[in-house]
C-alpha cells in the first residue's frame, strides 16, 4: 500500500480545511502513516478551531504540544507541533507551525482545549516561545528565576554551573555566613 | 466578624502528595477557592539527556518517568522507535509484552489502592495490597533481575523469555487474584466513611474532561469511552477478550471502582495471554538493531562487525516524525519523536499523562473541602517523576 496516499477519511478533513480557508497555503505530509499539515502560524488558531468543531474532523482532544528547535538546519528556528485526537472518530491529525527566532511568539489556543494551559506554560519554558492571549504564561518545570531555556539547542547539557542562589532561613542564634538575596516575593 | 481568604502552602514535604508535589491553596475557611500545583521538583531534563543517546541508551531513562511502572514506559518508548523504524516485532514479544504491561499495570494500581485508601484513613487496606504486589515484583525479579526500573524491553522485542517457574506462578496469581480483590472490597467498598469521602466528591463532567485532557481511568470514570488499548489496539491486546470499565458521576467513587474493574481485567488479558501465547523468536531478527548472540560474534566477523557499530554508535533511524500513543496506568502517556536520521533522537516528547491530568487539579479540588484535596491528588494517580521529566 502507497503510504502516502491519504484515505476518505484524511481526504474528509483536508476537503473541510480547504472549504474554510481557500488561500490558506498549506503543507500536507504523512510520515508513519501519520497525516500532518504545516499551517501559517498567524492561522493556528482558526485551523484549530474548525478542526475541533467540524464534523468530519471533531478533534477534540489536545493529545499533546511541544515546541522542536531546528537551530542551523531550518529558515525558521522553532516549530510548534499540536497532536490531536479526536475521541469521536478515533482519528489523529498533526498541526504544525513554524515559528522564526525574531518573532517568538504563537497564538494560544486554551481558548479551544483546555489542556493547553499547561502545554503552553512548558513550551514558553522550554523553548522560549511566547504564547499571546495565554491566561497565565509563567514557567512551570524551571524555577521562576531561572534564566536561559532547557530545550534550545544552542543550551548546553551539562547545563551552566550550579546554582548558589537559594534563600535560607539562619538560625536564630547564629550569625549568617553568607548574605541570603532573597527570592523575590513570587510563591 | 470580618473574614478573608488564606493562602496556605501543602508540601513539597507532605505524606499524601505522592512525591514532591507543592501546592498553594486559597481557601476561605474550609473551602478551596483556588489551587494552584507548583511542579518541576523533580525535573531532571529526560527529554533533554534523550536527545544527546542513543535510541537504546534512553531506555535506561524512560524507565523513571514513572517508577512504578517502568514497564509500561518501556514498552509506549520501544512501540514509538518500532513505528518510526516501521519493524513489526514477533507475535511472541508482543504477547510478553502485554503480560508483563498488565502486570505492571496490576501493580500500579495495588500501589495506587494503598495509598489512596491510606490518605483518606483506611490503613489496612495497604497491608493488603502490599502482600499481592509483593508476588508481581518477585516475580519481575524472577523475569527481568530487577523489582522495580527493570529495563527489560529492548528495541525490537523483549530481553528475556518467560521461564516456566514464571508462568506457573503467575498462573496460581491470576487464579487467586479476583479472591484477593474481594477481600479489599470487604474492607473499602461498601464502608460508609470510604463512601462518604469518595462519593460525589470532585465529579467532572465527561465534556469537560477531554476539554481538560485527562486520559485514563481519570477520563473513563466521568463515562467517556476511550482506551486506547481498544481504540489503537497494539500488544495482544486486540486478540483477547476484555472489557472497558467505564463510570457514570465522574467522582472519585467512580474512577476508584473502574480502577478496581480494571484490576480484574488486566488479570483477565493475563490468563488469556498465557493461553495462548505462540512459540518463537523473542527479538526481531535484524542485526542492525539488535544485537547478535554471543556464540555468533564469536563465530562470525560479521555479526562481530554489527555489534561493534549497534554498541559505539547505535542503529540509525530514518529522518521522520512520529506520535505514538500507549495506556499506561495513568493514561494516555505519548512519545513524539523527531528523527534526523542520525542515532540519536533529534527532539523527544513525553506527554505525560500525570502532568496533563494535573492540570486539571484547579477544577477538581475549588469548591471543595481542604481535606478532598487529599483525596483528588490520589484519585487522578499522579507520579511526580513522569510529570516533571
Amino acid at each position: 500500500m502507497d503510504e502516502s496516499r491519504f484515505t476518505q477519511e484524511e481526504e474528509a478533513i483536508l476537503n473541510a480545511l480547504r472549504d474554510h480557508f481557500p488561500d490558506l497555503p498549506m503543507e500536507i505530509g504523512k510520515t508513519c502513516g501519520q497525516l500532518a499539515i504545516l499551517v501559517d502560524k498567524k492561522m493556528i488558531f482558526p485551523v484549530c478551531k474548525i478542526l475541533k468543531e467540524h464534523s468530519a474532523a471533531l478533534f477534540d482532544y489536545l493529545a499533546d504540544l511541544c515546541g522542536v528547535d531546528f537551530l542551523g538546519k531550518r529558515e525558521k528556528r522553532f516549530q510548534v507541533v499540536y497532536n490531536l485526537y479526536s475521541i469521536a472518530r478515533n482519528h489523529r491529525i498533526r498541526v504544525k507551525t513554524d515559528v522564526g527566532e525574531e518573532d517568538c511568539l504563537v497564538d494560544s489556543v486554551t481558548g479551544i482545549w483546555k489542556s493547553a494551559n499547561w502545554h503552553e506554560r512548558e513550551l514558553y519554558d522550554m523553548f522560549g516561545i511566547e504564547v499571546r492571549g495565554h491566561p497565565d504564561l509563567r514557567r512551570i518545570l524551571m524555577p521562576d528565576d531561572w534564566e536561559g531555556h532547557p530545550l534550545r539547542k544552542d543550551y548546553p547539557l551539562q547545563g551552566k554551573g550550579q546554582r548558589d542562589d537559594f534563600s535560607f532561613v539562619p538560625k536564630e542564634d547564629r550569625q549568617p555566613t553568607r548574605t541570603p538575596r532573597g527570592r523575590g516575593e513570587s510563591w | 466578624m470580618d473574614t478573608r481568604e488564606m493562602k496556605i502552602n501543602m508540601g513539597p514535604q507532605h505524606p499524601s502528595t505522592h512525591g514532591v508535589l507543592r501546592l498553594v491553596l486559597d481557601v476561605d475557611g474550609e473551602r478551596v477557592v483556588k489551587a494552584e500545583p507548583k511542579v518541576g521538583y523533580l525535573h531532571r531534563g529526560i527529554e533533554k539527556l534523550g536527545e544527546n543517546g542513543s535510541f537504546q541508551q534512553v531506555i535506561t531513562h524512560i524507565d523513571r518517568l514513572d517508577y512504578i511502572s517502568a514497564i509500561t514506559n518501556e514498552f509506549a518508548y520501544c512501540r514509538t522507535v518500532e513505528k518510526l523504524l516501521g519493524i513489526t516485532i514477533p507475535e511472541r514479544a508482543e504477547y510478553i509484552r502485554t503480560i508483563v504491561a498488565e502486570m505492571q499495570r496490576l501493580s500500579s494500581h495495588l500501589l495506587w489502592l494503598a495509598t489512596h485508601a491510606l490518605d483518606i484513613g483506611a490503613m489496612t487496606v495497604f497491608l493488603y495490597t502490599f502482600r499481592e504486589r509483593e508476588t508481581i515484583l518477585d516475580l519481575f525479579e524472577e523475569l527481568t533481575g530487577a523489582r522495580l526500573n527493570n529495563n527489560y524491553m529492548r528495541i525490537g522485542g523483549v530481553s528475556r523469555d518467560l521461564s516456566s517457574f514464571f508462568i506457573e506462578t503467575l498462573y496460581k496469581f491470576c487464579d487467586e487474584f479476583p479472591g484477593r480483590i474481594k477481600e479489599y472490597d470487604t474492607l473499602i467498598r461498601e464502608n460508609r466513611i470510604w463512601i462518604g469521602r469518595t462519593k460525589g466528591v470532585a465529579a467532572i463532567s465527561a465534556e469537560e474532561a477531554v476539554n481538560y485532557g485527562l486520559s485514563g481511568p481519570s477520563l473513563r470514570g466521568s463515562g467517556v469511552n476511550w482506551d486506547i488499548r481498544k481504540a489503537e489496539p497494539y500488544g495482544a491486546y486486540d486478540k483477547v477478550d476484555w472489557v472497558v470499565p467505564l463510570g457514570e458521576n465522574g467522582d472519585v467513587y467512580d474512577r476508584y471502582w473502574i480502577r478496581v474493574e480494571e484490576m480484574h481485567q488486566s488479570a483477565n488479558i493475563i490468563r488469556q495471554c498465557l493461553d495462548r501465547i505462540p512459540s518463537g523468536p523473542i527479538l526481531v531478527d535484524d542485526p542492525k538493531i539488535v544485537p547478535p548472540s554471543k556464540e555468533k560474534i564469536n563465530a562470525e566477523i560479521e555479526s562481530l562487525i554489527h555489534h561493534f557499530k549497534l554498541m559505539t554508535e547505535g542503529f540509525k533511524a530514518p529522518e521522520g516524525e512520529v506520535y505514538c500513543a500507549t495506556e499506561v496506568p495513568k493514561g494516555e502517556l505519548g512519545f513524539y519523536i523527531v528523527s534526523d536520521g542520525s542515532s540519536r533522537p533529534y527532539r523527544m516528547k513525553i506527554r505525560a499523562p500525570s502532568f496533563v491530568n494535573l492540570g486539571a487539579f484547579n477544577r477538581l479540588v475549588s469548591g471543595g473541602f481542604i481535606a478532598d484535596v487529599i483525596a483528588v491528588i490520589g484519585t487522578i494517580d499522579i507520579v511526580l517523576g513522569e510529570c516533571d521529566r
